[in-house]
């Protein structure tokens, strides 16, 4: 037998995850946040229904901090797509629940998603949310199931998980629990990146590098400046050729310098990278060596 | 480009996470930023190089606290020839079940050996688990080879054990190579201390050596996991049967049964991303349509007429009890095989797996976490299987509680 290449075994994988949450769950959401991973997702998810329509809608926790171009894609994705797109925004869950907003320089809201996220879950009694977290992002993660069950309090349990063997995904769950499901674990970023070019995905803008204002921190990140964001005298301002790696909150997603216009450039650029993708652009993950298992045992992606 | 998915087992000290560390590290596939914050670590927490590269792959916090591996940890890396999937699996005794999970997908077993300590009952643990699951290729990686001064002698007498304990196991493909994991030596690049060695370091093994899928028949098996109904005007009769080619091929105009109804009928329509196509192979995801209005959902198996798989109410399987609690005699159970799941029981455990001799040893009917044991299963739904050793998609099962909903056990099927 003739051996595929890989980006076709992953394909195949993703979709069999895919169609196993449609197989096993009443409702299903698919969390979408305009970045690059949840665009897979859709494309992918495109493949395993059509010509049918998504068994699933997707969802978005607007944190208020997102990047203009990112919602804007989001919103003519659902549009050209024809599914059906549920917003819900971190700000009515503060007033609502009257949190403590972020505070700081850069105030994240980080922290405040998981707020709305497990709101939005049980508004829909959501039993299955699909999203696009890598096993290669962070070390947490690596050991994460591909479908992941939490409790009614959305924590997930490192040292309870269910053994996952050869294709057979367990998504048995009690009422009120849901299943996290990660049909990309076993991509890198490197893969993603090869399977946007070899699918032609479209994607937001600012993946692609453009000149844009930035403080140049203490640290030597290049933080947007933005109204969000609490600019001081002392702050450096240049002007720089960047792009995003990841697209998260303007608060706390900082750019990189790049000359990588199309995805070509950008692949080049990623085998060269001596940076990983949340150490160059992450700021809430530097906290802690733990802060990612941490914030996944409170029920955040 | 191809994918190897491969594991690691070995003893907790036999340095497995080290030499993935090793093989990350001298591929270059780690970040500065986590090299950094692996130096820091190192500082406070790590054993005694300078970077703990084991630090690598022990991610949770509780993991770094005690300094062993509790789960099985995927990590990726890619050189020029191929892509790589590693399951990390931990070595201790109560986590046979993890070593279950993390080889279930692979094709390739390292097995590490201490070369100061030799086979161990562990190794044997490994390697038993390794042929119950089927692993084309396996490769007994002899670490530590520094502590004994690098000694041919040494590597050829594990070598020989090894061979000989193996033999009654069936392992299709055994290779050995002698490394050090912390020195760096026969991993990335190849010794200078072992120039009696002519084989190939393990990186370059991994890049060349030719996968051999498990043993598959070339047999067509399809399991139905969703039903594609638009159900729209210009759609109106669309009825598609979205599944994964699990094994073999199929084709337009293809006589099928589909069972467990055994109804027959032929391959109308094959579509890949919505295109029509005349040919599918392994692993593609497609979505098929039969000529006749058959009566057809989740869980069904459609299979050419001349090549069926078994169906029954009762099978003979080796399952890995895999709950804290222990079997119930007469439980109910679900069973699931890809996307079908039905009630069972197990109705009778005919014997236990020696772990060690890999002999079946007198049952007294109890199967407690990480036992291995032959059982007899009674399903309250046909199941269509075949053999796992001539299919591991069609011949592998897990078993659910019906209360807790954990997956207590895992089995392949006579």
């Amino acid at each position: 037998m003739k051996s595929k290449d890989y980006l076709d075994e992953l394909e195949a994988e993703a979709i069999y995850i895919l169609r196993e949450v449609a197989g096993q769950f009443d409702r299903p959401a698919l969390l979408f946040s305009g970045g690059k991973d949840s665009i897979c997702l859709v494309h992918l998810a495109l493949k395993a229904f059509r010509p049918g329509k998504f068994p699933f809608p997707l969802v978005h926790v607007d944190t208020g901090h997102n990047f203009e171009e990112a919602i804007t894609y989001r919103d003519n994705l659902a549009k050209k797509i024809d599914e059906k797109l549920i917003v819900r925004y971190v700000a009515d869950t503060i007033k609502a629940k009257k949190l403590q907003d972020g505070k700081g320089k850069f105030p994240s809201r980080n922290g405040l998603q998981t707020y709305t996220l497990l709101d939005v879950i049980e508004e829909f009694e959501f039993d299955a949310c699909i999203g696009g977290a890598r096993r290669d992002e962070e070390k947490a993660r690596a050991k994460e199931r591909i479908f992941s069950v939490r409790d009614e309090f959305g924590q997930w349990d490192p040292k309870m998980q269910r053994p996952e063997l050869w294709n057979i995904y367990n998504g048995k769950i009690n009422k009120g629990e849901n299943v996290r499901v990660f049909p990309i674990s076993n991509w890198t970023e490197l893969d993603v990146w090869n399977y946007i070019k070899r699918e032609n995905i479209e994607l937001p803008s600012i993946y692609f590098t453009h000149e844009r204002e930035c403080i140049l921190t203490e640290s030597g990140q290049l933080m947007n400046t933005n109204e969000f964001v609490t600019i001081e005298d002392k702050d450096v301002i240049v002007n720089r050729n960047v792009r995003y790696r990841t697209v998260g909150d303007m608060t706390c997603t900082a750019a990189i310098e790049s000359e990588a216009y199309t995805v070509d450039d950008i692949i080049s650029e990623l085998k060269e990278a001596k940076i990983s993708e949340r150490g160059a652009t992450r700021m809430d993950d530097r906290v802690s060596e733990a802060a990612m298992e941490d914030r996944k045992k409170g029920g955040y992606f | 480009m191809q994918l190897l998915r491969f594991f690691t087992a070995g003893n907790v000290d036999d340095g497995k996470s080290t030499l993935i560390g090793r093989l990350l590290y001298d591929s270059n596939s780690i970040s500065t930023d986590i090299i950094e914050t692996l130096t820091r670590q190192s500082k406070t927490t790590g054993t005694n190089t300078e970077i703990d590269l084991a630090l690598l792959t022990d991610g949770l916090r509780a993991e770094r606290e005690q300094g062993i591996t509790i789960d099985v940890a995927y990590k990726y890396f890619s050189t020029d020839k191929r892509k790589f999937i590693i399951a990390d699996t931990p070595g201790h005794i109560q986590y046979t079940r993890n070593m279950f999970t993390g080889a279930s997908n692979a094709n390739l077993a390292i097995i590490l050996v201490d070369a100061r300590n030799g086979i161990t009952d562990q190794t044997k643990r490994h390697s038993i688990i390794s042929a119950i699951l089927g692993i084309p290729h396996v490769l007994v990686c002899i670490n530590k080879m520094d502590l004994v001064n690098y000694t041919e002698d040494k590597y050829k007498q594990i070598e020989s054990d090894y061979l000989t304990f193996a033999k009654q196991l069936n392992l299709k493909d055994i290779s050995f190579i002698p490394a050090s994991a912390l020195a760096g030596d026969n991993v990335v690049t190849k010794s200078a201390k072992m120039t009696w060695y002519k084989g190939k370091p393990l990186l370059e093994f991994l890049e060349t050596i030719e996968i051999t899928e498990a043993k598959q028949t070339d047999v067509s098996r399809f399991q139905v996991q969703y039903v594609i109904r638009p159900q729209t005007d210009e759609l109106h009769d669309y009825r598609g049967f979205a599944g994964r080619v699990v094994s073999g091929s199929y084709k337009k105009g293809q006589r099928v049964t589909v069972l467990p109804s055994g109804i027959e009928s032929t391959i109308d329509k094959l579509e890949v991303n919505q295109e029509e196509v005349e040919f599918a192979e392994t692993n593609t995801p497609i979505v098929l349509h039969l000529k006749d209005d058959v009566d057809i959902s989740r869980g069904n198996s459609i299979v050419p007429t001349e090549y069926l798989p078994r169906t029954e109410r009762e099978f003979t399987a080796t399952i890995c009890w895999m709950d804290n609690a222990s079997y119930i005699p007469g439980q109910k159970i679900l069973l699931q095989q890809n996307s079908f799941r039905t009630k069972a029981i197990v109705k009778e455990v005919i014997s236990k797996v020696d772990i060690h001799s890999f002999k079946a040893l007198d049952s007294d009917g109890t199967m407690n976490l990480n036992d291995i044991c032959k059982v007899l299963i009674k399903t309250a739904e046909p199941i269509s299987f075949d053999s796992y050793l001539d299919n591991r998609n069609s011949g592998s099962f897990i078993l659910i509680n019906e209360n807790t909903n954990n997956t207590i056990a895992a089995g392949t099927i006579d």
